[in-house]
């Protein structure tokens, strides 16, 4: 019963979006106040349906209703209780009904707390969210029902796929999906921009919030993703340039591009037609992301041809709203105004070059991805595209982005000081110089970039607190003072410094993970000794474990320092779970600082043998950290009042502001 | 989900693996040569070869038999005195382009590996004429006609 409620509720959630996406659209063009009243309500409704329809989703999988054929392919009464629920989106069908939950609470936030945006604005872009919620709910319904029965009701499901059962993995497809679907309000606020021929800096302040919230959301989401690989899959690493993942990347760097570039908008009126462009493309490669992890065309071209009806359904809605809104972007970009001039050397200019790089850098790994699937399905000559190009490619896009990162902010807008700009940056540029320096005289016989690696690191991270530093003037002024500044500096200041300073320190984690990580191979006996970096790890013996849906064989290991001090133990694993008959490496990590010592099993052989691959990670957990900052920068931006748009404006703000703009 | 490890293979003797300057590996004990030079140029190629089996990893990070099979063709071609170059060759006429993670450079692969550098033209040469277009727009929008001039002076004469 509940399966058909959730059933019918995306039926009526579907009819109610093709109201939201036509009768707003009818209602501005004829002036209509009644139907353009229509998009904000419908917005909501259509929001509370999608809600009930995921509810009676979970419900189904909660209370382990193996009559409903999803549930019965993806979960197992003996799951715990968050597995069960994480596996309402652990599947195809499941995650599209996320998707589209996801894009309509998006949309009842613009109908909630969009009061201030101009109504024709608002109702077309609400009108647009709908077009491809209504796409996206039809194919649910025709192509990926999650709500089909099963005649005769098996007693037990299949499990979920072993590899996905993680508190990491419950947590990761929503914020990415957060982030993907988030660019669809920077879209449908293009679109309704370019409907109206009309656009002003406004718009970008109106738009950078969803950006920023998205922007967050996927930053957290791809560091989330990366963490599980590193962790889950039992061979250390944290970025494969795998297709899934590159599917993530990409919306990341355009929305990145689309962040900076909106900046440029807001302040400036400047970039206008380019930003535009930014958030069609931004929420473009977040479809042709989904279409290339549902469509199943990444495992093989001919998988994808020999059931096409998803793949074909979701090209057709990639088609239809990419195609469509480059041709109306074509047509009526060049109606929109130009804006404000300035010179190549200014904030603007570097903010040019930061999305020349980003975008430049997007294109490549777009080509990459993409480029095997279309020389396969052209000429079936098979090509691999993999790290060895995109390191050769990626690389030397991001390396000049992160050089010229410290000096955008600290140029002034239309017209800046690239000198002045150098000499303040020139303690960053010395505490690089002398890492790069003291590296070279630790190292031994290490790869000859990587003193450079943790230099550059370093620079940007100075970058970002000499940016702090000069705009509270800290150590110009007295203390007090300064702290007053720093107070009063704008919050999206701070964002911009910490987000800045978080990429050093992600930067940071994987050149010395990748320059200076220790690795050892070995086959151990009971008693038997391994050593690693300062660490000496023992090998006890095994033991067997069973947990809730799995049998587990869990070798024990003593942790100590090479002189013989004691830290703990380390307990990996290899998982079986009967349900699926699929085993899993279960990796142990201990931290020491930033480092950790990563232990992982192999399959044990008969003579009692164990083959262990055990790895030294020095300063690995920077890498996610930096993100973790990153995010941080971003929640600090989204703070800054001037963003809340209507905020009213405190009188002190008033006061204090020509001092600010002295500190800009 | 990883393919097993053949087992003869974990019965290979406790070595130990030192591996300064790399990331994790899935090379076997026993399937390493005893010339280190030799044997870090094993490494290097590895990580250009597909486990053709694996979606998306090398034979450096696979466990696949495959990729074990294909470690040890990549080091006996080594020993038998093969360049770099000629390893690769050897793989490519034996199992199709499909095996190297970086495409060769050819006419089929010209818009790949042209791309990034053309975008990264393209850009910049966009980048300058817009400015230039639009400064040149913007000068003209500040000289005044002939008459605007006239007009002006007269505007300022009379104050």
């Amino acid at each position: 019963m509940i399966a058909e409620l959730g059933h019918f509720a995306l039926m009526l959630a579907l009819g109610l979006a093709l109201i939201q996406a036509t009768m707003p659209i009818v209602g501005t063009r004829s002036d209509d106040p009644t139907l353009i009243s229509v998009a904000a309500p419908a917005a909501l409704a259509q929001f509370v349906f999608v809600a009930l329809a995921f509810a009676a989703l979970a419900i189904c999988y909660v209370t382990s209703d193996f009559s409903v054929l999803n549930v019965y392919d993806n979960s197992n009464s003996a799951m715990p209780l968050l597995y069960r629920l994480t596996s309402v989106w652990g599947n195809h069908e499941g995650s599209m009904m996320l998707w589209v939950f996801i894009l309509v609470l998006f949309g009842a936030l613009v109908a909630g707390f969009g009061g201030n945006l101009p109504a024709k604005l608002k109702a077309n872009a609400l009108a647009v969210q709908a077009w491809i919620a209504a796409a996206f709910e039809l194919f649910i319904l025709t192509t990926s029902n999650p709500f089909l029965r099963i005649v005769d009701a098996p007693l037990e499901g299949r499990d979920l796929n072993p590899i996905l059962q993680d508190t990491g993995l419950a947590f990761h497809p929503p914020l990415l999906y957060l982030g993907y679907v988030g660019f669809s309000i920077a879209f449908s606020f293009a679109i309704a921009a370019l409907l109206e021929g009309r656009i002003d800096a406004a718009w970008a302040r109106w738009v950078r919030p969803w950006v920023l919230v998205a922007w967050m959301c996927l930053t957290l989401g791809i560091a989330g993703g990366s963490y599980w690989a590193y962790y889950e899959l039992g061979w250390g690493g944290y970025w494969f340039w795998d297709p899934v993942e590159n599917a993530s990347l990409m919306p990341w760097l355009a929305g990145t591009a689309l962040l900076h570039s909106a900046v440029v908008m807001e302040k400036r009126g400047a970039l206008k037609v380019w930003t535009i462009l930014l958030a069609i493309l931004a929420f473009s490669l977040s479809l042709i992301g989904t279409f290339l992890v549902r469509s199943g065309v990444l495992t093989s071209v001919h998988a994808f041809a020999t059931d096409p009806r998803r793949g074909i359904f979701i090209l057709a809605i990639l088609v239809a709203f990419i195609g469509g809104a480059l041709v109306l972007y074509a047509w009526r970009a060049p109606l929109l105004k130009q804006g404000g001039l300035f010179a190549p050397i200014s904030r603007e200019g570097a903010l040019v070059l930061n999305n020349l790089f980003l975008t430049c850098a997007c294109a490549t790994v777009f080509v990459g991805t993409l480029y095997p699937l279309a020389l396969e399905a052209l000429t079936e000559e098979k090509i691999s595209v993999g790290p060895p190009f995109f390191n050769a490619t990626f690389g030397p896009l991001f390396v000049p982005l992160l050089v010229i990162m410290p000096f955008g902010p600290l140029l002034g807008w239309k017209r800046g000081d690239l000198l002045g700009a150098a000499q303040r940056l020139l303690a960053a540029a010395f505490i690089a110089a002398v890492v790069v320096a003291a590296t070279f005289a630790l190292q031994h016989g290490g790869p000859i970039l990587a003193p450079f690696g943790v230099g550059l690191a370093l620079f940007v991270m100075a970058g970002a607190v000499i940016d702090l530093a000069e705009r509270t003037m800290i150590l110009r002024i007295p203390i007090g003072s300064a702290l007053r500044r720093a107070v009063g500096l704008p919050r999206s200041a701070w964002g911009t410094a910490v987000a800045h300073f978080g990429i050093g320190v992600t930067l940071l984690g994987i050149v010395v993970v990748t320059a200076w990580g220790a690795e050892r191979i070995a086959a151990l006996r009971p008693g038997e000794t391994v050593d690693i970096a300062h660490y000496r790890l023992t090998f006890d013996g095994m033991f067997n474990r069973t947990g809730p849906n799995y049998r587990e064989l869990v070798a024990h290991f003593t942790v100590r320092r090479t002189n013989g001090d004691l830290l703990g133990s380390m307990e990996p694993s290899r998982r079986t779970f009967p349900a699926r008959s699929m085993a899993t490496t279960e990796a142990a990590l201990m931290r020491r600082g930033m480092s950790q010592i990563y232990l992982s099993l192999g399959d044990p052989s008969g003579d009692g043998a164990v083959p262990v691959r055990l790895y030294f990670k020095p300063l690995v957990l920077l890498i996610w950290i930096g993100a973790v900052i990153m995010f941080i920068g971003g929640g600090l931006s989204l703070s800054d009042r001037r963003l809340r748009v209507g905020a009213p404006r405190p009188r002190a703000a008033k006061t204090q502001a020509p001092a600010l703009q002295a500190a800009e | 989900m990883s393919p097993r490890i053949p087992r003869k293979l974990l019965c290979a003797v406790f070595v130990l693996l030192v591996l300064g300057g790399s990331p994790l590996r899935a090379v076997e004990p026993n399937e390493m040569l005893s010339d280190p030079a030799l044997e870090a140029r094993a490494r290097n190629l590895s990580k250009e070869l597909r486990c053709m089996v694996c979606q998306n990893q090398s034979i450096d990070d696979s466990e696949a038999p495959l990729a074990h099979d294909l470690r040890v063709l990549v080091r006996e071609r080594l020993q038998a005195g093969d360049n770099d170059h000629q390893v690769l060759n050897f793989l490519v006429a034996r199992y199709g382009e499909f095996v190297l993670l970086r495409p060769q450079f050819a006419w089929h692969t010209a818009a790949l590996w042209g791309l990034p550098p053309a975008a990264l033209l393209a850009g910049i040469v966009a980048i300058v004429l817009v400015l230039r277009r639009r400064r040149a727009a913007s000068s003209e929008a500040d000289n005044l006609s002939a008459a605007e001039e006239a007009r002006l002076t007269e505007l300022l004469r009379d104050n």
